[in-house]
Order: C-alpha cells, then structure tokens, then sequence
C-alpha cells in the first residue's frame, strides 16, 4: 500500500466504517464488529503513514480545486501525524469502551450514534492531514456538525439546549471569525498552503496582524479560549464515550492542533515572536488556564469538572503557540498527545462508574475505590499524567512549556503552570483519594428523594453490590493509562519526530 | 409662467398618476384598486403619446405636401401597452371574481380579518 | 438553425403555451411542456457556449436592423441568465403533474402549463432582449403569467397574494415604462446598447435622472429589494410548491438582471455611479434586507414563509455584490444569482414533496420529520446548509466571493456583515433541521416518502448545489466574463 493511498484510506476509512454501521443497524454485534474493524484499518492505515513523515517525507493528495489555485489538499507533516495517530489509535480503545457503554447503559439510537461517531473521526483525521487552511476548515465544520447529533444524543429539553449552545458558538466562532480571518489571509497572500515559516510574513503587519490574529484564535472555538469555552461544559450531556473520544481527543484536539497550525504554518513562529503580536494571547490563555481550574474546583458533577480541567488544559497548548518558540511550540503538540492520554482516562473511568455505581456526583464517590480498584487506580494514574507528574506522560510536556516561556523570558508563564499544576492536584487527586481512603460512615445523611422507598432499599445493599464496570469498559481504561506510563518514555522520540516543526 | 403653462401636458400626466395611484393605494375595495391601476397606466399612455408630438406635425401619413410629422413610433408602443393594461385589468378582475367566490366580499380588510395565522 | 438560436430561445415555449390549451389532455400537455422547457434549456446550452467562444451575438428579429427593429443581443451575461431561467424550469417542470394533483385540480392542469409556458417566455425574454421597450412587454408577460400561477395555490389566500402581486408587479413594471419613456424622450432610440452610446452625448439632464429613478426603483420593485419587498413572502408563502421554487429561483433573478443590466450598461458605471450617488444607498438597503428580513424569517412559525423571507435577504447580498461597483463584486453578485437559483430551488421543492403529504408548513408540524420523510428532509438540510454557506455547498463559493470581494474594495465592516448575517441563516435553518430531527413525531402524523418524481428534481438540485460547491468554473468563469464586460475592462 503506498502512503498517499494509506492516507485516502485512513480518511474514508471511517467513512466505510459509518457505511456498514448503517448497514448492519439491526444487527447489533454485526454492526459493532464493522466499526471495531474499520478503527483497526484506520489506525493502521495511519500507521502505515508514519515512516514516510518520519523520514522527513510530506505525502500528499491532492483531489480537486475549488476555488483556482485552492483544492482540497491534504498534506502529512509532524504535528498532524502525531494527531491522527493519537486519535485514530484513541478510536479503537474507545470503540470497545463504548460497545461496553452504550450497552450497559441501554442507550436508544446506538446506530445513529455509532454513525455520527465514525463521521466525526474521519473529520478529524482530515483537520489533522489537511494540507491547506481551506480544506480544514471544512473538515473542522464537517467536525462540528457530526458531532451535534452526539451531544443531543438523548434528545431531552436539556440536551436540546446544550446542543444549541455547542453549535451556537462553535458555528458562530468559525463562521463568523474564523472563515473571515482566512478569506482576508487568502486576499492579503493569495495562498492558504500550509507553508514552513508562515505566509503572512511581510504581508500583514502592525495591528492587523493582531486582529487577524484574534479572528483566527477565536474563531477556533473548538480550542475552547475564554470566554467561548461554554460549550464544552455544555457538551457533557453527552454519552460518555462522547465526552472521552472527542470532548476531551478529537474535537478539542482539533481545535488546539488548529493553533497550532495557524500559528507555525499561517503565521509562522518567528514572525510571530518578532512582532509580538501574540502577547495577548499568553495572557488571555494564562487567565483561563488558572480561572478554569478554579471553577473546575468548584463542579461536583465528575464529568463537569473534567470538562473544565479540559478547558483548562487546552489553553496550555494555545499557550505553547502564543509563546511562540521552539520549546513552546514542542511542548504544545506534545501535550496534544499526553493530555489525549491522561483526560480520555479520566473520562473512562467517570463513564465505568457510572456504568457500575449509576454515581455522577464526586461527593457520592466516597469509599468506591474498594469496590472497583481497577477503575479507580486508572483515574489516580490519569489525574497525576494531567496534573504532570512523573513518570508520567504529562510531566514532558510541562516542562517543555515551561522551557519555553523561560526562553521567551515570560517568567510570569512559568509561575501560571506551577500554579496550575497546583490546583489540577487539588481538584483531581481527591477524587481518587476520597474513593480508596474515606469510608462510608453509617448513618451518614445521604441525600435522596422523598419517598424513594425503592431507591432507598437499593441504597442498603449498594455496597455489595457495586462491581467494576463490565470488561469492556475496564479494559480500554486501563489500556489508557497504561499508555499515560509509556508516553513518559516515548517521549525523547516524539519531541525528536516533532523537531522539524520547530525548526527556524 | 410659460414654461409653466407650455409643460400642461405633463401636468395631466401627473395629476393622473398621482390620482391612480393614491386610488390604488388608498381604497380597500378591490374593483376600485383597479380602477386607480388603469388611471395610473392610462397617464402613462398619454405621457407616450405627448412624447410622440411634434409640433406643427401631422398625422404620420405621408401625404403631398407636408413637411412635418409627428414621431408614429410611440403611437405603436403604446397599443402594445394598452393590450398588456387589459390583460391585466382582465387578469385583476377574474381574481376579484375569485376572491368574492371564497371570501364573500371584495372588501380589503373584511378578507384580511377571515384568515388565521399563515400556514 | 444555429443562426436563429436567440430566437428559438423565446419562440419554442410562446408559441408551446396556446398549444398546451390546444392538445387539452393533462398527460398530453404536460408532456408538450416538458420537451419544450428542455428545448429552451438546450438552446441556452448552445447559446452560453456560443458566446464564450465567440463573443456577444447580436441577432435582428424579422431581419429589421437594429436600432429600428428589435435587436435580440446575447452577451455572456443575458446567456447566463438564460441558462439559469431555462435550466431551473427544465428541472421543475418535472415536478409537476404529481405535486398538481395534491395542491390543485388536476382536471385543468393544461391551463396551468400554458401560463407555466408562457412565464418563461416572458423570463427568457426579459434576459435576452436588447429592446428597452420590449422588455418591458416580456415582463409584463412573465408578470401576468406568474399571478395566474400563484393564484392556483391550495389555500384561498393564494387569491389575495395574487392580487397584491399584480397591484404591485404592475406598478413596478408601469414605473420601468415611464423610465423607458423619459430615455427615449431624451435620446430618441429604445435599443439598449444604442442608448448607451447617445446618453453621454445628450448630457446628464433632468430628464435621463427622473428617467434612472423611475428604472431603479421600477426593477428594485420587480426584484422585491427591501424596503420593496412586501409583496414577495405572501405570494411564495401561497403559491404552489413548484411554482414558489420556480419564482424563487428565477424571477426575481431575472429583476437582478434587469437593475444590473440598466446600471451598468443603459446609464453606464459613470453615470450610475460617478455622477449619480448610487451605489451607498443600495449597499444600505441591501445590508438592511439581509438583516432585517433574516430576522424575520427567523420568527416566522411557516417554513414556507421563512423561505420566502430568507429569498429577500438573498437578494440584499446579490444587490450587495453590485453595489461594490467593482468586477469582483459583481462576479460575486452573479455568481450568487447562480448558486441561490439553485438552493432556493431546492428548498422549494423539497417543501412541496411535504405538500404531499400534509397540508401544513409550519414549524411545530415538522417534528420529527427526518424520520418521517427522510430522503425529503435530507434535501431541505443539504439546501438550507447551502443556504448558510457550509463550504462544498454552492452557498460557500456565493459566500467566499462575496466576502473577498469586500475585503479588496476595502470594506472590511461589509466582510464582517456579510458573515453575521449568514448566522442569522444558521438559526432559521436549524429550527426546521432541530424540529424534524430531534423532536418526536405525534403519533398520527402522516409519514412516508413523497414518490420519485418528486424527490428526483430535488435532488437534481441538490446534487448541483454541491458540485457546484467544488466544481466552480462554469459560474464563476461565466460570471467574471460578464463582469468585465459590464465594468467596461473588456472581455
């Protein structure tokens, strides 16, 4: 199989996956296998990509023009391999997981649901291969709109209006900023080829720089800056392996990994370095690192609170692009991939519990560890990789970041990260503590609705009966954190591969 | 003054499309309605035709001994014009015909208070 | 044959519409009607082609030269138009006889073809005539025919609409006969190339100004441009679905033809323009109607009704490109004529294959509604993402020149415009989508697919709204051909 065929395959290949899934709708296992198989052909179609990107090779495809002199084209470099590994390979883990959700939850429309799913994995797979700004943009709405049948999935008033506060800003943001931002960088260069170095070098200058900087990184509202970060709390309604895949891989993934690109390949690093013009955006990605963890602090719901970490987290890669230097720029797309790892554990874990223990209130968590150990030792695992302790994955990335804003002499933005670490251990290490170490008092208040008689009788027994979630929700899980360990060891080689993005 | 009283054509063709027009516009009676729409196109009937006008000028038939004709082709124009106001003087009557059949008055705002919210 | 195309073009379906009354059968005349839309389409077809490769065709009807006989003149502009009229009528047509007998009698379905005949007779000739005069007549022809046609829509206030669309087209149309009776007045000649050529010398006096007034407002009438447009929304609200898919998407792109074609070659850029302060007044208008009449329809309970709104807010960025008075401007402007041609087609159609099944349009009766009807509903989504300008639809490319085209005429506030009010879409659509989709169906809402002879023409449509969202150079080659010539740069 050569590359640029292995690339067509890694993009339609969940394309086949949503076909069949249609095909087989009434035939659940059928229809599960289909989508296992073509998570496989993906990841390996993708895999099949890496030599060729690895030895300094930019395999293309190229399918038609659009405009003249603008196609859709899709490009491999670095970056957006480490990003279609990662979320291809995330896809397969997760695929198991969510046959282990979405029947253990008894969810109505699992066909539409697994459809949707396939669609948006293979937009995202195309955010990461594309090759100029054009075709992103459209794999990045192809991205938003498969995924609004997904946070709307139960259909109830609550999610209706969580999916129209998710397309509301997410349509609005990219339409309305970011399409504008490209339309003027095509008028001011004539080009949207991602190109080492940026094209907007000597082109535009001064303050509209910075504007056009501000349409491209807020109308990226996928990468969740503040104060347009709203919909991904919103988007928690969703089934979990939702939440996992793509609100904490795919969608936001795609979202920073859009910075990113803008900021290395449109606006180029130097330029940005030597005109300044994303002073602003180390500040404002700063101020939501840290407010997001405060308010993460303050969710009780699991899944919130891993929303707002997410949100949080995100900004560190927005960071590593507006300090916009080497270090930085690595450490970003690095964190892409830790932050993948570490936040879809998390997410796993909220969703197993919620399999096992029907608990979504951190609160209710106490003394769960004992009853699913597995579960909960995968979520210590995850939340120390967030939080950016070795050995883990996440401590790397951090100290690339934080490498970087030493280089950048933003000392300010070394303290934002301590601080930041600081409080992700506050908000994420009780969780896991509280489940192994506080025991269930008796006579505890335990809050519930008047005249729940059955609940309440439920409740008695509640501490036999709680087990680990079914197999296949652990086992992804711990697959995941497992992987949160390697990183840690792989990464001298990414930061190695991810080197030419960087290069001056 | 002069050229005040020299336009005078113009100023019936004015008057007239001012009244067709306030008729069309002021009377919620259908019928009327028409009635003002071929006074309007009726001004500019004679609007055409005092363009055609050439002064000291004959009927545009060529004849022994005259110099001076007026311009035939407005004269052409407007029968076309004046086939295209009947046919929609026609047209406008069958729908009030029709209108009277459904609604049972050919009153504007008695048709406009039967009807509920749009469909 | 190919020497008499541009009359061919006008006279297939003049002389088809008395034949339909004549052959009385409703399979007959239909069939009748559809050979010859599809004949009209192809000599659009041949006439595009012909004057991309060759250059404008001038053609003197009855061999009377013009400027004193009627001239048919086909530059790339009138064959774009044509194309467009004819291409859209081949396609809806066919629509036809199974949408009949659900909104009207069937009994006397050939009268309806011979008015459907005889409106793009009058569309068609409105685009290709170079006659001043005569086009006022093919418009009042198109006019009349047209009232007829959204006069036998299924609900009585189909009358009514009717009737304010002919108070209303009539005045419009009286307003561009008194325009054309100043010209001639001051310039003696009612060719429209000819005019174009003696107005500089005759001087910019009274009379050509009260004249370009009465022609502007006249076509800002027929081509319902805000504040103008009151008239429009009842009669596509009530018409049958077919007919509002046909109006939508092509009279009043015919009436953008009319302004285009007045400003730009009868009165010339330099008069329109330089000497007359044109061009801020109808960009203010048609920033007001993409606003205002968006917001509108994103109140309206009636999908219809919103269609048809949305239809002047589309209109407002046609009239938006032109008043850029820039090439790029107006290429972005036709080439959205093209695209909404297209959309609004589509949208209507697929309304209509809802006609088949219920009787109502409005919101609350869409529910569940992709269910229900899923092939239909797929349509309206795919057509109302065009309408938004999702990219790989028609709707983006309309959207991408329009916004390049403001950012090189250096008005960056009119980009940023151009964008929200494109959100403004995105809410109106998704009302409908969210309904059908994601709200349950009551129990006893009537559900299956309307028959292929009505989804196919959807279809067709919809699938051009994509390849022409990827495949962009008939429109856009078309369009910046004409735009050259009609800013005066040549071809």
């Amino acid at each position: 199989m050569s590359v640029e065929l292995a690339m067509a395959v890694a993009l339609l290949g969940p394309l086949a996956g949503a076909a069949l899934i249609a095909l087989f709708g009434r035939r659940p296992n059928l229809r599960d296998g289909a989508m296992i198989a073509a998570s496989v052909v993906t990841f390996l179609a993708v895999y099949r990509v890496l030599p060729a990107v690895d030895a300094g090779g930019r395999p293309e495809l190229f399918l038609f023009d659009f405009v003249p002199g603008l196609g859709i084209r899709f490009v491999v470099e670095p970056l957006g391999m480490l990003f279609a590994l990662v979320a291809s390979f995330l896809w397969i883990v997760t695929s198991f997981y969510a046959i282990g959700y979405m029947r253990g939850h008894h969810e109505e429309n699992q066909t539409r649901f697994y459809i949707c799913f396939a669609i948006a994995i293979s937009a995202a797979l195309g955010v990461a291969m594309s090759g100029n700004m054009l075709t992103l943009f459209i794999a990045y709405e192809v991205l938003t709109l498969s995924t609004y049948p997904l946070v709307t999935h139960h259909q109830s008033p609550e999610s209706m209006r969580a999916g129209r506060t998710y397309l509301g800003i997410l349509l609005s943001t990219s339409i309305g900023l970011q399409l504008v931002g490209i339309v003027w960088t095509y008028g001011a260069t004539g080009t949207l080829d991602f190109t080492p170095g940026g094209i907007l070098a000597g082109k535009v200058e001064g303050w509209a720089l910075i504007v056009l900087l501000f349409l491209y990184m807020y109308g990226i509202g996928k990468a969740a800056l503040m104060p347009i970060h709203r919909w991904l709390p919103a988007a928690m309604v969703a089934p979990t392996p939702v939440s996992a895949l793509l609100h904490a891989v795919a969608v936001v993934k795609a979202g920073v990994f859009t910075v990113l690109k803008v900021a290395i390949y449109i606006f180029g690093v130097d330029y940005l370095s030597e005109t300044g013009a994303s002073t602003w955006l180390m500040y404002v990605a700063g101020a939501t690192i840290v407010i997001a963890s405060v308010v993460a602090l303050t969710k009780d719901n699991l899944k919130a609170r891993l929303a707002y970490s997410t949100v949080s987290q995100l900004s560190y890669v927005v960071l590593g692009a507006a300090l916009a230097t080497s270090w930085s720029v690595v450490g970003g797309a690095m964190h892409i991939a830790m932050h993948a790892f570490g936040k879809i554990t998390l997410f796993f874990c909220a969703g197993a519990i919620m399999v096992a223990a029907h608990k979504t209130e951190i609160s209710d968590m106490g003394g769960l560890g004992r009853r699913m150990p597995l579960t909960f030792a995968a979520f210590a695992i995850g939340a120390l990789s967030v939080t950016g302790l070795p050995p883990l994955g996440g401590a790397w990335s951090k100290w690339y970041l934080g490498l970087g804003a030493a280089d950048a002499e933003q000392l300010i933005f070394v303290a934002v990260l301590m601080i930041s670490s600081l409080l992700n251990v506050a908000y994420l290490i009780p969780v896991a503590a509280r489940a192994f170490i506080s025991e269930k008092r008796e006579g505890d208040p335990v809050p519930q609705p008047a005249g729940a008689a059955v609940a309440h009788a439920d409740h008695d027994d509640e501490g036999g009966g709680i087990r680990e979630a079914p197999m296949f929700c652990v086992v992804p899980l711990c697959l995941t954190a497992v992987g949160c360990l390697a990183l840690f060891f792989a990464a001298d080689d990414i930061a190695a591969f991810l080197a030419p993005i960087a290069q001056r | 003054m002069v050229d005040f009283v020299g336009l005078y054509n113009y100023w019936i063709v004015v008057f007239l499309m001012m009244a067709g027009l306030y008729l069309v516009i002021e009377h919620g009676n259908l019928v009327k309605k028409m009635v003002g729409l071929t006074v309007f196109q009726a001004a500019v009937f004679v609007l055409y035709i005092t363009l055609g006008k050439v002064r000291d000028g004959t009927a545009p038939i060529v004849a022994e001994g005259i110099e001076i004709y007026s311009n035939p082709l407005p004269h052409v124009l407007i029968l076309t014009a004046i086939v295209v106001g009947v046919a929609t003087l026609a047209l406008g009557l069958a729908l009030v015909v029709r209108i009277r059949e459904a609604y049972g008055t050919i009153e504007e705002d008695e048709i406009g208070d039967q009807d509920g919210p749009a469909i | 044959m190919i020497a008499h195309l541009p009359a061919l073009q006008v006279v297939i379906p003049l002389l088809a519409a008395p034949a339909c009354i004549l052959v009385r059968g409703r399979d007959l005349a239909f069939w009748l009607a559809l050979v010859t839309t599809w004949a009209a389409f192809l000599v659009s077809c041949l006439l595009l082609d012909q004057v991309m490769a060759s250059g404008v065709i001038s053609y003197e009807l009855g061999g009377w030269a013009a400027p004193f006989g009627i001239e048919y003149r086909v530059d790339a502009l009138n064959a774009f138009v044509l194309l467009i009229v004819s291409g859209i009528g081949a396609v809806v047509l066919p629509f036809t006889p199974r949408s009949l007998l659900i909104e009207m009698v069937g009994e006397k379905a050939y009268l309806f073809y011979c008015a459907f005949l005889l409106c793009v007779t009058g569309l068609l000739g409105v685009a290709i005539t170079g006659d001043a005069f005569n086009l006022f007549v093919f418009m009042e022809i198109s006019s009349l025919a047209s009232c007829i046609l959204i006069s036998l829509g299924p609900h009585r206030r189909a009358l009514t609409a009717a009737f304010q669309y002919l108070i209303v087209g009539t005045i419009g149309a009286t307003f561009i006969v008194i325009g054309i009776g100043l010209i001639y007045g001051a310039t003696g000649t009612l060719n429209m190339n000819d005019i174009a050529e003696r107005l500089p010398q005759t001087g910019y006096n009274r009379t050509v100004i009260a004249a370009f007034a009465f022609l502007i407002v006249g076509a800002a009438i027929k081509l319902a441009l805000f504040p103008l447009h009151f008239w429009l929304p009842k009669a596509y609200t009530y018409a049958p679905s077919t007919v509002s898919a046909f109006l939508a998407a092509t009279a009043t792109k015919v009436g953008v033809y009319v302004l285009i074609r007045f400003l730009f070659t009868v009165f010339g850029v330099e008069f329109s323009f330089e000497v007359l302060p044109t061009a801020f007044p109808l960009m203010l208008l048609a920033v007001l109607a993409m606003f205002v009449a968006s917001t509108i329809a994103i109140f309206q309970d009636s999908v219809k009704r919103m269609l048809a709104y949305s239809s002047v807010a589309q209109i407002g960025y046609m009239v938006l490109g032109l008043s850029l008075v820039t090439v790029d401007g107006l290429t972005a402007s036709m080439v959205h004529l093209f695209n909404h041609a297209l959309m609004k087609g589509a949208l209507f159609l697929a309304i209509g294959c809802i006609a088949y099944r219920q009787a109502s349009f409005r919101i609350e009766d869409f529910a569940g509604m992709g269910k229900r009807m899923p092939w239909t509903m797929a349509a309206f989504t795919a057509g109302g993402l065009s309408l938004i300008g999702i990219p790989l639809t028609a709707g983006f490319i309309s959207k991408w020149y329009l916004i390049l085209a403001a950012l090189a005429a250096d008005e960056p506030l009119i980009a940023a415009l151009i964008v929200i009010s494109s959100l403004l879409a995105v809410i109106y659509v998704w009302r409908v989508v969210e309904a059908a989709y994601f709200r349950k169906p009551p129990p006893d809402a009537p559900a299956g697919e309307a028959p292929l002879s009505l989804l196919i023409p959807t279809w067709i449509l919809i699938a051009l709204n994509v390849y022409f969202g990827i495949e962009t150079s008939l429109p856009v080659g078309v369009a910046e051909h004409a735009a050259r010539a009609l800013m005066g740069a040549g071809p």
